[in-house]
């Protein structure tokens, strides 16, 4: 059984690199971001060192604005003569990829173009910290305020109802990718979007009502009464409107709806935390219950704030 | 069982005794994410009184041939429907305003004050009734969201609608997105200390 679940994980941590492998090109051998406003190139053969140093052999700018060229302050070429490294005369924005054409470095050569982006696996894992903190559903962008101010006087409701959430989540959005991509976009029918998508989440918690009450009882008598509450819930269809509006990929919805379930989860937790302190509290009889609850969620929010422009890869 | 209230006291009851973001607490999320100035509530209002009054008299004609353990789903469908009508027609005659208000138009959809009424409201109720509940419904979302929006605006720009009122700006602090918790709870809070007072009074 070990050996299995191992297998699996080096099959699917593989196929999660497998992109980088594919765009191994045949000039360029490697590149990547090096300090803030440096690119760095590696190429399979020396090259010319009167042309590798001459700006004018690249062009360089990011994905979404090709009008815009960035300026290249210094090119360093290494001892090898088998690299390069541009050092640009602003800090290149890192999030976006950016795209290289060399000309002219090799005789008889086409102009090779390379796209330069943070690592893949990288990404995803921005995707999803941006989801879960910096971009939390709950304190940045003000959805599921009906349910998270319902549920979050208990500790353990607030874990239940996370936790069935995260999971409604997940399935819903990967069904809606599907549907969105296979479906919607090729008969034109997109004006539908919010129809189908509301369907397909109620579709969702009906099922995962359906096979937990068969298999497993137990934890369908503690998180049962949860699910009832998921459809009337925004956060739940904002993700597919959300995705749908990005043209995400399919790893990329993933690691939306997990980023953005345990966002809820986090927040959940912490608020309730707090409310089950204040009980204890001597609260003035104007600010008990809801208005107190609403002034603890805005320093929450203001504390969220802190992590916009956190970045780790 | 029909309701013996008259008209205007279904609307003025939506305004006041049941007004949905005050005093039910739903639909609390464009109330807090949007509510930056008056015009957004007054689009939002707008929005969803045209979803809550069309919703509450489909359900209420076609209530005699929905059965009870489909009722959600069908209200749900039937919301969606509206919601795609207004989200289409803003996009197209109102794209700036549409812009400013992103996806909480589409979110509609998932408002639990919409489906809250039909559920207790027009799904028991004559047409008629559940016609002037919509709209008491839904006027009273939209003076909510206004009023937030009045609060925010006058304190954060000095404007009101887009109309310079005071010339300089008190607080920024209102108009940063986390604010609108902060005012939320305190005119809750407010309103709050209103009903206690007059409590107090009527016993004195």
């Amino acid at each position: 059984m070990k050996k299995i679940m191992t297998r699996y994980t080096l099959t699917l941590l593989f196929l999660l690199v497998l992109p980088g492998l594919v765009w191994a090109q045949d000039l360029v051998t490697d590149k990547s971001f090096g300090a803030d406003n440096e690119i760095i190139i590696t190429f399979s053969q020396p090259v010319a060192p009167q042309a590798a140093v001459d700006s004018a052999t690249y062009t360089v700018y990011e994905e979404p604005d090709p009008d815009i060229r960035l300026q290249i302050k210094e090119i360093i070429l290494a001892e090898d003569e088998k690299g390069v490294s541009l050092i640009f005369s602003e800090p290149l924005n890192t999030t976006e990829s950016h795209v290289v054409t060399i000309a002219d470095l090799l005789p008889d050569e086409e102009p090779t173009t390379i796209i330069v982006t943070k690592s893949y696996l990288g990404y995803l894992i921005g995707i999803l910290l941006s989801a879960l903190l910096i971009n939390n559903f709950v304190f940045t962008k003000y959805l599921g305020l009906c349910v998270f101010f319902g549920t979050s006087k208990r500790k353990d409701t607030a874990k239940g109802m996370g936790f069935t959430f995260t999971i409604v989540m997940v399935v819903s959005a990967i069904m809606s990718w599907f549907f969105y991509q296979y479906i919607l976009t090729p008969f034109d029918l997109n004006f539908l979007q919010i129809v189908v998508f509301i369907g397909l989440v109620s579709l969702t918690v009906q099922a995962v009502d359906t096979i937990l009450r068969k298999v497993n009882p137990a934890l369908f008598n503690s998180f049962g009464v949860y699910l009832v509450l998921v459809i009337a819930n925004c956060v739940i269809i904002a993700v597919p409107l959300i995705l749908a509006d990005n043209e995400y990929n399919f790893l990329e919805t993933f690691m939306l709806s997990l980023g953005a379930g345990g966002g809820f989860l986090l927040a959940l937790y912490l608020m309730s935390s707090v409310r089950e302190r204040m009980d204890l509290a001597n609260i003035p009889p104007t600010f008990k219950g809801v208005p107190i609850a609403f002034i603890v969620a805005g320093q929450f929010a203001l504390a969220f704030l802190g992590f916009s422009g956190l970045q780790i890869f | 069982m029909a309701t013996d209230k008259s008209n205007m006291q279904l609307v003025v009851n939506g305004i006041l005794n049941e007004n949905p973001i005050f005093r039910l607490v739903l639909s609390m999320c464009p109330a807090v994410g949007i509510s930056t100035t008056m015009m957004n509530g007054l689009m939002l209002g707008v929005a969803v009184l045209f979803v809550q009054v069309f919703s509450s008299v489909t359900i209420a004609i076609f209530k005699d041939y929905i059965h009870p353990r489909i009722r959600i789903p069908t209200y749900t469908l039937t919301i969606a429907t509206w919601v795609t009508v207004i989200d289409l027609v803003l996009a197209a005659f109102l794209p700036e305003a549409y812009a400013k208000m992103g996806i909480f138009v589409k979110l509609i959809v998932a408002f639990a004050i919409i489906t809250m009424r039909l559920e207790m409201f027009a799904s028991k109720e004559s047409v008629k009734a559940s016609l002037w509940d919509g709209i008491g419904m839904g006027l009273g979302f939209m003076a909510g969201m206004m009023a937030i929006g009045f609060v925010r605006e006058l304190l954060g720009m000095g404007t009101l609608m887009g109309y310079d009122i005071l010339g300089f700006k008190p607080l920024l602090f209102f108009i940063l997105p986390c604010a609108g918790f902060f005012v939320v709870g305190l005119m809750m809070a407010f309103f709050n200390y209103i009903e206690i007072a007059y409590k107090k009074a009527k016993q004195a």
